[in-house]
Formats: structure tokens, C-alpha cells, sequence
């Protein structure tokens, strides 16, 4: 003790009462209600803000100019609609392929996972799908045993959209906008279960994915390819051509 | 919301009346929810200019055909002002309770909404989030639980990097969190904890001021202490927002002041108090408090009070933790500056926030409690006498005063002569038996280790104010003691 005071015993008085040092009762309820002033501060000051942030604010307007990435055309006339439109299509980019994605996690994820072969040739001996949920450490033999833990344990929906199996690069039907655009009315609303976040909107999309995995990467091989199965490939009947499809 | 408000003037075109009525109406519309228990808080995300703008559009309710346009328009437009301006207009709608209803019910809207949320096209997206913003300010239940589809998605975009997107996602949230345990039992498993604790580090202030709300309401849920803390404690959040209420050029008030009540909502819960004294909170907020009395002499921002309170709520109540004595807590805050400061601020109180002035005290009150050395502050820094002025306020001062006397007799002797004996006298005129009681055991105190104290009081007819109390049950047995002491020594 540093006091220059000396501390004298407690006081024995039998008559007085153990004096309520710690008034944490009242007071520890987070509902607290002072007993004299009917409004919590706190409470007064959050109805009290107005921002900006629920309606379309005010935006000092810009003379119009294009987004400078390649290939997209957008055109603004305010520096925060180009700020979203870029942290949106721009921003986490596949390199490989092009596909936008909402943070840098994702992307990574994707590409980890589609784009690299070391991750095909592991994920045949040990679990490498990783759930996508930050915080979460557990690993998955198949992106579908992911699925299913996104959706079990995290109660993912079923159809998230930044959790599409790996897709076949298939041929892009001409009419897909077409497709996409008129869907009829009485569908489920969801423009295209096509691939997250294409780049540039105005592109055209692959048409929508079956349910479940594709093996990879079905082109169309000329069949002047052979894959050691015989070196007689050459020239080939009509017939047997269509097997290499 | 700080950074904002303190550019922004408001439009002059809303009616002095009109403000006033407003007001009211919040005011009524707290009150009653008090009542009810629901200390619920919602954001009103409304820009007061556009409102007054869009008076004539929002009284107008919208139908299932109109909505279905708007929805089909968005989703398959050809022009993008078209689409965005279906939306802007759903928008408006849907600050109208019956559209919200009608909206809900409809086949497919949610999921369509969802859609143009996750689309490819980022002026839809945020149009879309505008939407479900809406929503969110439902207090309808059926409505706000439409909103779950979104939330897998609404938690994603925290990692992303457009600020106002998080912003308004954080805040949509937050509504959503507040009104509905479905909504709070969906997101404690889709990771909203460890979502939160990334989205902490970020460098927007209005966005760490929507984190701070979301939060706040997260933290505020009836299960929150069995649910919810025990993951928030666990996590990297605590240290985060100690950070940001570390007093310096950084420290921005918007932002503290929803992390100090965050700090408060989790302390009150005492999960784990101990676990926020070892990580600093007892010297984080005994400097905030410093800070804040420097703030209030310099006649800073208005607002301050809105950071005292739950700093004086969370000082006071870590105080009682036997872990803030085990480390020294006391050590930490060892600082005569803490008295001081916290008189600055009493007086701050007085002139800006009366109601919270037995906060203070209360603070005061733990301090003195087992502390000899602010005991002796508060002597020598004479403010036993503006303390005496603080009696009508609340009895806390009456325990303050036996906090200091029970400390031994050098400290009485300095309570001794004064304005004590006429303040005590006087409360012994009170009715008030809680008020009364702690007068009588001070005064004992100070007999015991005051000899003048006892004769000063008896020629001060101090007997015939004590026997007016005679007959009442719970003072008897003090004043007969007292009777005794102040007879007989």
C-alpha cells in the first residue's frame, strides 16, 4: 500500500448491515431502464440517425466515362457506381477463366480447385474441398460431400450460387441469351443456374448445368487425335467417329 | 454516421412542427416498446430529403400485378436504367408495410430478389440489397423470415471490398438479427461470428460502424449468453474492438461508441470477464474515460455523453470482478487522473445528461470500494464537497462516504468538521429508509473513528432527527446503535 494512511479493521458494529458495496444487480441487465429518464440515450441517438445508407444517395454526378478494364463496356457518370460496379466484376478475377467472384477467398478457392492440377492429382488421396465457410477447418473428399456439410452443418442453401461444381467447358449454344432471357413466367425466377459472376453481362452464358458432376472437359476431339488405343485412327466411317465424341 | 452527419446539414424544407411531431412519434413508439421489453433498435436507413421527396410515391401501395412488373422488368430488361429503376421503384414500395405483405406472398419473389442479390450486374446488386434493406425494417416477423434465402449471401459479401455494399449488408443484418431468433439461430452456424471478426479489420469507418450494430444486436439477444457470446469471445472480435476504442488520433466516436455498448452487452452477460481484463479492457477504458473528460473540457462533438455511458457501465461493472483485483486491476487504473476525470465528466453530466450522473457515481462508488489510494484521491483533491452537492442526485454518494470512512480514522478525521454533518441532518429528514439507513451508517462510522464527530451531532439536536425513525422496522436496530454510540461513545 502506497497510502500514507494505515488501514484500519472493519467495522464490527453487530447492528449495521453488509454495506452494498458492488450494485452490479441492476445494472448488468443490457435491458436496462433508468428509473428516472425514459429514454436510453443510446436507443434516442440510433432512431435519430438518418444516413444515407437505405436509399439511393445523393451522388455528385461525373461526365460519363467507361470502365478501363478490357473487354467491359459499363458506363458511369458516379465515381461509387464504378467503385461497386469494379469491387463487383473486377476485382477477385479469375485469371484462367474470367469468372468474377465477391471476395478474395472465393477466388482462391476457385482456383485452387478448378484451375490447379497438383489439387486434382491430391484430392485423389486425401480430402482437399474446403469448406467455404471462414472459421470452418473441415475438409472433404468430394465437392459434393462439401455441398452437403455446407448445407447439413452450416445450412447453406442448396443452390448457392458460389459453390457450383466444376462444369464441362461445353460448346456456348448460340441462343443461350435468348434462353436466359425468356424464361417462362412461371419458373423459379433464377436468371440462369449458369456459372457465378461472368465478367461482362452482355456476354452470352453457357447453358444451364445438369445437377451433379461432369467428367471434364468433353470437347469435341478430332479424331485425327488417338490415345494409344491403336495408331489406325486415320480416317475412320462415320460410325465409329461419333464414339470420340 | 458521424463522419456524415457532421458534413451533411439538414434540408431546411422539413417543418420545425413537422421535426417535432417526428420526434414524438420515435419517442411514443420507444416508450412503448420498453414497456414491452423489446429494447429493440432498428436503423432508420432514410435519407430525410429523399423521404420528404418521396412522400407522394410511398403513400401509394403496390399490388401483386405492379410488383410482379417491377420483378419480371428487373430480371429481363433490356436497358439497364430500366432494370435498376424497376427496382428503385419496388423499393419505394416496399417501405409500405401492406406492399412488404403482398410482396412475401408472392410465388417466387423472394427467390427472384435473391437472384438479382447474386447477379452478375453490380447496380442491380446493390439495388437488390437496397430492396431486402427494406424488408428488414419489418416488425413483422413472417416478413423478416422471408429474408433468410439471403442471408448465405449477405454474409459472403462481408468479405468482399465494396464499403458501401458491406455497409448496407451490415446494417440489413443487423434489422434482420434484432427481429427474429430463426434468422439469429440461421447465422450462428452460416458463420457469422468468424464473418464479423474478418470484417472488423477493415479500414471503412462506416463500416466498422455498421459491424458495431450488428453486433450490438447480436449481442443483445435473449440467448445470446449461451449462443452467442461463448463464440464472440473465442474469436479475434474482443481485440479488435479494444483496438478501436484505444483513445488517440484514430479513435473515431461513431464507431466507439457501438463498440463501447457491444463491450457493455458482453460484460453484463459475465460469460467471461475475466478473459477481457487479461486482454486490457480495465486500461483500454480507464484512458478512454481520461480521454473523455479531455473531450468534454475542450467542449468537443456533441454526442459524448453517448460514449460515458456505456464506458461508465463497463468500468463499473469489470470493477466487481475479482480478476480486476487478482491482476491489480486496481494497479491499472491507479491514477489520481481517474477521479479527477471522472468529476469532469459528473459535471459534464450534470449540464448535458442528469440521468446519467448515478452512473458516475456508481463508477465512483466501485473505485472507492476497495481502494484506499482513490479513497485518499478523492480527499485530496477536495471533492468531498461537490460530491455532498451530488446527494439529491442519488444515495450512491452516502456509500462513496462510508466507502472512504471505513477506511480507517486518518480518512474520517479528513471527512471531519465540514459540510458532512448539516448534509447528514438533512437526509435524516428523509422518508426515504434506503437514503436514511445510509446515513445512519455513516454516521456510525464516523463515531467510531471520530470522537467529535458524536458530540457535534448531539448538539446539532441530531437525537430528535433520529427519532423519527424510531418506529420504522428496518432503521431501528441503527438507530437505537447509533443512539447508543452517540450517548455513551
Amino acid at each position: 500500500m502506497d497510502t500514507a494512511f494505515a488501514i484500519s479493521p472493519p467495522v464490527t458494529s453487530s447492528t449495521s448491515p453488509a454495506r452494498l458495496i458492488f450494485l452490479m444487480l441492476p445494472w448488468a441487465s443490457p435491458y436496462w431502464s433508468p428509473p428516472t429518464d425514459p429514454q436510453t440515450p443510446r436507443h434516442l441517438y440510433l432512431q435519430d440517425v438518418l444516413t444515407q445508407v437505405g436509399g439511393a444517395p445523393e451522388r455528385p454526378r461525373v461526365p460519363e466515362f467507361t470502365c478501363q478494364v478490357a473487354g467491359c463496356c459499363q458506363v458511369f457518370d458516379a465515381l461509387e457506381d464504378y467503385e461497386h460496379h469494379y469491387h463487383t466484376l473486377h476485382r477477385n478475377v479469375c485469371s484462367f477463366c474470367k469468372r468474377a467472384f465477391p471476395s478474395g477467398h472465393l477466388l482462391d478457392t476457385h482456383i485452387l480447385e478448378w484451375h490447379d492440377s497438383l489439387f486434382q492429382i491430391l484430392a485423389e488421396r486425401q480430402d482437399m474441398y474446403q469448406c467455404l465457410v471462414e472459421g470452418c477447418t473441415e475438409k472433404f473428399r468430394t465437392s459434393r460431400d462439401r455441398k452437403e456439410h455446407l448445407v447439413m452443418r452450416h445450412l447453406y442453401p442448396a443452390d448457392f450460387r458460389f459453390d457450383k461444381p466444376r462444369k464441362s467447358r461445353g460448346p456456348v449454344m448460340p441462343g443461350a441469351a435468348e434462353q436466359v432471357l425468356a424464361e417462362a413466367p412461371g419458373d423459379d425466377g433464377v436468371p440462369s443456374e449458369g456459372d457465378a459472376m461472368e465478367v461482362c453481362s452482355e456476354h452470352v452464358e453457357p447453358p444451364p448445368a445438369p445437377a451433379g458432376e461432369r467428367r471434364a472437359y468433353s470437347h469435341r476431339i478430332p479424331s485425327t487425335i488417338c490415345f494409344g488405343q491403336g495408331a489406325s485412327r486415320g480416317f475412320k466411317r462415320a460410325k465409329k467417329r461419333n464414339k470420340h465424341q | 454516421m458521424w463522419s456524415r452527419q457532421r458534413g451533411r446539414l439538414k434540408p431546411l424544407c422539413c417543418g420545425v412542427e413537422e421535426l417535432r411531431c417526428r420526434r414524438r412519434e420515435r419517442e411514443a413508439a420507444l416508450r412503448k416498446a420498453r414497456r414491452e421489453q423489446q429494447l429493440v433498435s432498428k436503423r432508420l436507413l432514410r435519407d430525410e430529403a429523399l423521404e420528404e421527396a418521396e412522400e407522394g410515391c410511398v403513400a401509394m401501395i403496390f399490388g401483386e400485378a405492379e410488383i410482379q412488373q417491377f420483378l419480371r422488368l428487373a430480371q429481363r430488361g433490356t436497358e439497364e436504367k430500366e432494370r435498376e429503376g424497376a427496382l428503385v421503384s419496388l423499393r419505394r414500395g416496399l417501405q409500405h408495410p401492406e406492399t412488404q405483405q403482398t410482396f412475401i406472398r408472392l410465388e417466387g419473389s423472394i427467390r427472384t430478389l435473391v437472384g438479382l442479390l447474386t447477379s452478375n450486374q453490380a447496380l442491380l446488386q446493390l439495388e437488390a440489397a437496397r430492396c431486402l434493406h427494406e424488408l428488414s425494417h419489418s416488425e413483422q416477423s413472417a416478413v423478416v423470415e422471408a429474408c433468410l434465402p439471403a442471408t448465405s449471401y449477405l454474409l459472403t459479401y462481408l468479405s468482399g471490398h465494396s464499403s458501401d455494399f458491406i455497409e448496407l449488408c451490415l446494417y440489413t443484418l443487423g434489422n434482420l438479427i434484432v427481429e427474429s431468433e430463426a434468422v439469429r439461430r440461421q447465422l450462428l452456424p452460416q458463420g457469422i461470428v468468424p464473418a464479423l471478426a474478418a470484417c472488423i479489420q477493415s479500414p471503412h469507418l462506416t463500416v466498422l460502424e455498421a459491424l458495431g450494430y450488428a453486433l450490438s444486436q447480436l449481442l443483445q439477444a435473449k440467448e445470446a449468453p449461451e449462443k452467442i457470446i461463448p463464440s464472440v469471445l473465442g474469436s479475434t472480435l474482443p481485440q479488435h474492438m479494444l483496438q478501436l476504442l484505444q483513445p488517440g488520433p484514430k479513435l473515431n466516436l461513431g464507431v466507439a461508441v457501438e463498440f463501447a455498448w457491444c463491450l457493455h452487452y458482453i460484460i453484463c452477460s459475465q460469460v467471461n470477464n475475466a478473459l477481457l481484463i487479461t486482454q486490457g479492457a480495465l486500461s483500454t477504458l480507464g484512458l478512454l474515460l481520461l480521454d473523455l473528460a479531455g473531450a468534454v473540457q475542450r467542449t468537443e462533438d456533441a454526442g459524448l455523453e453517448l460514449l460515458a455511458c456505456p464506458v461508465l457501465r463497463c468500468l463499473s461493472n469489470l470493477l466487481t470482478e475479482a480478476a480486476a483485483e487478482a491482476v491489480g486491476g486496481q494497479l491499472q487504473l491507479r491514477d489520481e487522473r481517474v477521479v479527477a476525470a471522472l468529476f469532469i465528466l459528473l459535471q459534464f453530466l450534470l449540464q448535458k445528461q442528469p440521468s446519467l450522473l448515478p452512473e458516475g457515481l456508481w463508477l465512483l462508488n466501485n473505485l472507492t470500494a476497495n481502494s484506499p489510494s482513490f479513497c485518499t484521491s478523492l480527499l485530496s483533491l477536495d471533492l468531498i464537497e461537490p460530491l455532498l452537492h451530488l446527494l439529491s442526485v442519488s444515495n450512491v454518494v452516502l456509500t462513496v462516504l462510508c466507502n472512504v470512512a471505513e477506511k480507517g480514522p486518518a480518512y474520517c478525521q479528513r471527512l471531519w468538521p465540514g459540510p458532512l454533518l448539516s448534509s447528514l441532518l438533512d437526509t435524516l429528514a428523509f422518508s426515504d429508509t434506503e437514503v436514511v439507513g445510509q446515513s445512519l451508517e455513516l454516521l456510525q462510522l464516523l463515531f467510531l473513528y471520530q470522537p467529535g464527530a458524536a458530540q457535534a451531532f448531539l448538539q446539532q439536536s441530531g437525537l430528535q432527527a433520529l427519532q423519527r425513525h424510531e418506529e420504522v422496522a428496518q432503521l431501528q436496530d441503527r438507530v437505537h446503535a447509533l443512539q447508543q454510540t452517540a450517548l455513551h461513545g
